[in-house]
């Protein structure tokens, strides 16, 4: 005969995850054979060492550099170094002006290029923006929201807008917009602002183009200033269509902030940015703003976009033409804002490039001692918790609780070392720490399942009916708090930078790690224990025995049902599968009385829920007989409503 | 011993043996209110943090074309000039470098001389020079911001999951709690702030929140029966609640701390300072701050914000209504904190039947019972009314 169908799917559930193991080994078994990836984990900074290089500022004219101009040259080399993956760099300013980048490993030379290149400022202007469907609404309601007294000429131009917005979107939701869907430019391109400079191939680029925080070195030294630009503001999620570039950062003098000042010379108490140009500039400037002031306002034309370091930080509108070089920027902005603003113009002033002075290759940070302290108190805490786990659970823990942090240890191992394969992807000590933490959370998993399994023995049911019932809660408690785990995971890793990333990483995986292990090893491997005569009769130590459980206990007040009668030994386990009759007296007695219930479901059933049947059937016998003299047919017949 | 351990969560889960978490939320909130005056006091008293040199810069030396690389020697020279505890690494063959919180001049003077002295080398060969935070400013305010996304977004999943925004504000409401009061033992330890413990004190509140859901998930369980029966009030059932999963909080925090406790007593009596240690501390704190708040804040406050609901009154009215007139015939002594009725004796029994039996509830409960299958295949969003003794 087959096997039951609990069996059958805990043995399809191991045959999963050994196709899983054997998968993500031979995966790393080909890497390692390949030479491109090794058995070990990737080693973090702190742990490993890694080169260290001293950087010492350039800059072309000569100039001074200020603290706060050294500071957005530091954000961004780390901008840039985060968006390589998930290593965990080190950055800090070095007396008065050096720069220090600490890197695990060797860096290749596209790292070096990234940290050296200089971030530059460019004006350019807009020729096409394309935005979510999400914040497009969201512009539509605030544009109607917060101008109430707005003309029926302005609201129609900004209705308008939108629907060109959607209508742009229309492309996106095939799969990529491909150059034949666009037609092609009337003549040359005359000037910067020129729509003819969208050719089919650009557009098609347009609508595919994702946003992305970081941008790879190629498509940096792709950016051509006599070209047309595609990029976006990460911000805010807008992407641009950029024209050829019309001034130059380094000709920006200099930036301030204050206060704005509204037409009457009242202040509006928000904050505005001043960019002061110098002669070339303002020249430059006056022109671009003239030739933009010319389109309509609000139309994408009608705007220039400051770009750096290959990203657009704001996108203005033109309001009047710029003649005296001084340039404000309004919006609403806080005095935060409007300072870190300026900060970026000024550093956008004076490019600075970076020369590696010194690079040297260091040992780890934090010595060899601590990662062997480190290891060693990760062996004994696992010693104390497999201790702890077989005085809570005996055999359970033994046949459960072990080899499910010995599956678990050996994904968690094998994934680190594919990461780090894949993604760069290194274990600093505090990764390490997470992982030992990680131990207790993945236990508590167990605790969570068999607490929940010894509740339902407790309520009288055979332990392969409580194996199932159990798990159906366990396994709705673990997913929703494994949930919160995953979802500070993924929220930290896609805002944070630096040293909480490689954090974050860690935790959403060992959390992923822990569903994957219960589903597919910890209950699966239950199942059939259940159906094991040492585990389904409770012997002493089971960790489900009888006497610990207090079952007896717990009903001896209500006599009926002895738990002989509740928990079956191995072959009836077996048998209630079968759907046989036991021949055990209780048994059939309980067949006769209530015929309609099959072994199956009655082993499930709570002593609560039996009693209630039964008491169910002796009220339906008796109702019936009063008016009904066929007794045996009509009253089965009742039960069964009672209960459909 | 076990076995024993068995009997209490035996005991714990039939509800004859009840600790009142929630009938003395007084005492728990007065406690916990203290434990935050304090802990917010405590940092003004001692003035503030004692930032790493990770997050306020420092001094750094660098010994060149030395024969000895020892660590400990920079450790003890920079110890014995300014009390500080230094990072002393050995990076190149034959360089160590030595980074130390700020000193001043006079003192920067002494440990570059102390150097040379441990060392063996000459004035030429150390450097001195300042270093900037490696932890900036833009650390620190991406990781605020992701810190608020998540908690924003924890709440809407916890209103979501549990179909009620109350379960949520005590969450957050208890989380604030586990934050303060771990901050409060930080600064009253002197602690260093590093990079390591903020990472720690991240995990905690992950950790935190992880225990509270496990609890509150049985809270939802034990109320979704509640209107249908009148044996239990509802703050009996939630009570309940935290009775029945004493056993695995107790089990969780232990497990959790057995392995972080050896890294703590490793980290801080065999090597002194260091990440592990800073980590160790964090964890440690966290755990059982959460643990306790699940138990002792969170449950209780959600207790207590739902208790007012006109529904929630009418019910517990009802249930003590009849209780009056039913448990006498019954010869009930009795009823503990979780709701069960007990004898003379002090053994749990079954609460007499209500005075006129209700066909509907009956049949309503059975419906559920043979939905089994249903149940366990996972597609229905609620499990069946559970049979509470």
């Amino acid at each position: 005969m087959a096997p039951p169908k609990p069996v059958r799917k805990a043995r399809a559930a191991l045959v999963v995850l050994f196709l899983l193991l054997l998968g993500m080994g031979g995966g790393l078994a080909y890497g390692v054979q390949q030479s491109q990836a090794q058995w070990a984990p990737l080693l973090a900074l702190d742990l490993e060492g890694g080169t260290q290089m001293v950087l010492s500022p350039q800059v072309e004219s000569g100039e001074q550099i200020d603290d706060d101009q050294l500071n957005q040259a530091v954000e961004i080399i780390r901008q840039r170094v985060d968006g390589t993956g998930v290593a965990e760099a080190e950055i800090a300013v070095q007396g008065a002006e050096n720069v220090v980048v600490g890197m695990p490993g060797v860096p290749d030379e596209q790292t070096r290029e990234l940290i050296q290149a200089s971030a530059a400022m460019e004006f350019r202007p807009v020729l096409e923006v394309r935005r979510d469907p999400a914040i497009a609404q969201e512009a539509e309601l605030r544009a109607i929201a917060e101008n109430p007294d707005l003309s029926d000429e302005d609201r129609a131009a900004i209705e308008e807008q939108i629907e060109a917005l959607y209508e742009d979107e229309e492309y996106e939701e095939g799969e990529t917009a491909l150059p034949e869907d666009f037609p092609e430019p009337e003549g040359e391109p005359e000037h910067n602002s020129d729509l003819n400079w969208i050719t089919p191939e650009l557009a098609a680029d347009f609508h595919n183009y994702e946003c992305r925080p970081d941008i790879s070195i190629e498509d940096r030294q792709a950016q051509d200033p006599e070209q047309p630009l595609i990029t976006c503001n990460p911000e805010s999620g807008e992407v641009y269509l950029l024209g050829p570039v019309d001034v130059d950062g380094d000709y920006i003098d200099d930036a301030s902030w204050g206060t704005e000042t509204g037409p009457t010379g009242n202040p509006t108490g928000n904050y505005e940015t001043v960019i002061h140009f110098d002669s070339t500039g303002t020249e430059l400037f006056r022109e671009a703003s003239t030739r933009l002031y010319s389109y309509e306002q609000g139309s994408p034309q009608n705007r220039f976009a400051i770009v750096l370091d290959g990203h657009v930080i704001v996108a203005p509108n033109m309001l009047s033409p710029i003649t005296d070089g001084n340039a404000r920027v309004t919006g609403g902005y806080t005095d935060d804002e409007a300072r870190n603003l300026a900060e970026q113009l000024r550093y956008g002033s004076l490019p600075i490039s970076f020369q590696i002075e010194s690079e040297q290759q260091i040992s780890a940070t934090l010595g060899a001692d601590q990662l062997r302290m480190g290891l060693l108190a990760g062996i004994i805490g696992l010693i104390l918790t497999a201790g702890y786990a077989i005085y809570q659970y005996r055999a359970l823990a033994l046949a459960v609780t072990i080899p499910s942090l010995v599956v678990v240890a050996l994904i968690t191992w094998w994934a680190i070392s594919l990461l780090g394969w894949s993604d760069g992807y290194r274990l600093s000590l505090a990764g390490i720490a997470g992982l030992i933490l990680s131990i207790g959370l993945t236990a508590d998993s167990f605790v969570v399942y068999f607490e929940r399994v010894k509740d339902e023995l407790r309520e009288g049911r055979s332990l392969a009916g409580a194996v199932e019932s159990g798990w159906a809660r366990a396994r709705r408690t673990i997913l929703a708090s494994k949930a919160v785990n995953v979802l500070a995971a993924v929220v930290l890793y896609m805002v944070a930078v630096g040293n909480v990333r490689g954090f974050a990483f860690t935790l959403g995986l060992t959390a992923l790690i822990d569903v994957i292990l219960v589903f597919l090893f910890t209950h699966p491997l239950m199942q059939l224990l259940a159906r094991r005569r040492f585990f389904a009769s409770g012997k002493r130590f089971s960790g489900l025995s009888a006497k610990e459980l207090g079952v007896d206990v717990l009903y001896k007040g209500a006599g009926r049902f002895a738990r002989a009668n509740v928990v079956y030994g191995a072959n009836t386990a077996q048998k209630i599968d079968e759907l046989e009759v036991e021949p055990d007296s209780a048994a059939t007695h309980r067949k006769a009385e209530l015929p309609d219930i099959p072994e199956e479901e009655w082993a499930r059933m709570t002593i609560a829920e039996r009693r209630k049947a039964r008491q169910q059937a002796e009220r339906a016998e008796t109702d019936e007989s009063m008016r009904n003299p066929s007794l045996a047919a009509s009253s089965s017949e009742t039960t069964e409503e009672g209960e459909r | 011993m076990a076995a024993g351990f068995a009997k209490a969560g035996n005991q714990l889960y039939t509800g004859e043996r009840a600790y009142p978490f929630v009938q003395r939320s007084n005492l728990w909130f007065l406690l916990a209110a203290v434990l935050v005056a304090v802990s917010i006091a405590v940092p003004f008293l001692r003035g503030g943090f004692n930032f790493g040199i990770e997050f306020t810069g420092g001094s750094e030396f660098t010994i060149s074309q030395t024969q000895n690389t020892d660590i400990s020697i920079g450790e003890e020279a920079v110890q014995e000039v300014s009390g500080q505890e230094a990072t002393v690494t050995n990076i190149a063959e034959g360089t160590i470098r030595v980074q130390t919180e700020q000193l001043d001049d006079q003192e920067t003077l002494e440990v570059g001389q102390a150097l040379q002295e441990g060392y063996g080398v000459g004035a030429d060969q150390v450097s001195s020079t300042f270093i900037g935070p490696v932890w900036g400013e833009h650390i620190t305010q991406q990781m605020l911001i992701g810190l608020v996304v998540f908690l924003v977004l924890v709440t809407l999943y916890m209103a979501f999951y549990f179909r009620t925004w109350k379960m949520s504000a005590a969450a957050i409401a208890g989380l604030g709690f586990v934050v303060v009061v771990t901050q409060g033992i930080y600064s009253a330890t002197n602690f260093e702030v590093t990079p390591s413990a903020i990472i720690g004190f991240l995990t905690i509140l992950s950790y935190a929140l992880y225990d509270t859901m496990v609890v509150f998930d049985k809270i939802r369980e034990n109320l979704a029966p509640l209107q249908e029966q009148k044996d239990q009030t509802f703050t009996e059932r939630v009570n309940l609640a935290i009775n029945q999963t004493l056993v695995r909080s107790v089990n969780t925090s232990v497990v959790g701390i057995l392995p972080v406790g050896s890294i703590l007593f490793i980290g801080a009596f065999l090597l002194g300072a260091g990440t592990l240690r800073d980590i160790a501390l964090a964890l440690f704190t966290g755990i059982i701050v959460g643990t306790l708040a699940t138990i002792f804040v969170q449950a209780p406050l959600y207790a207590r914000i739902r208790r007012g609901d006109a529904e929630i009154r009418a019910h517990t009215e009802e249930v003590l209504a009849l209780r009056a007139e039913r448990l006498e015939q019954a010869g009930i002594v009795r009823i503990t904190a979780s709701g069960t009725p007990l004898d003379a004796q002090g053994q749990p029994v079954a609460f007499p039947p209500l005075p006129e039996p209700e066909e509907d509830e009956l049949q309503e409960q059975d419906v559920e019972i043979l939905d089994w299958d249903a149940v366990l295949a996972g597609d229905t969003p609620e499990s069946p009314g559970e049979e509470q003794r």
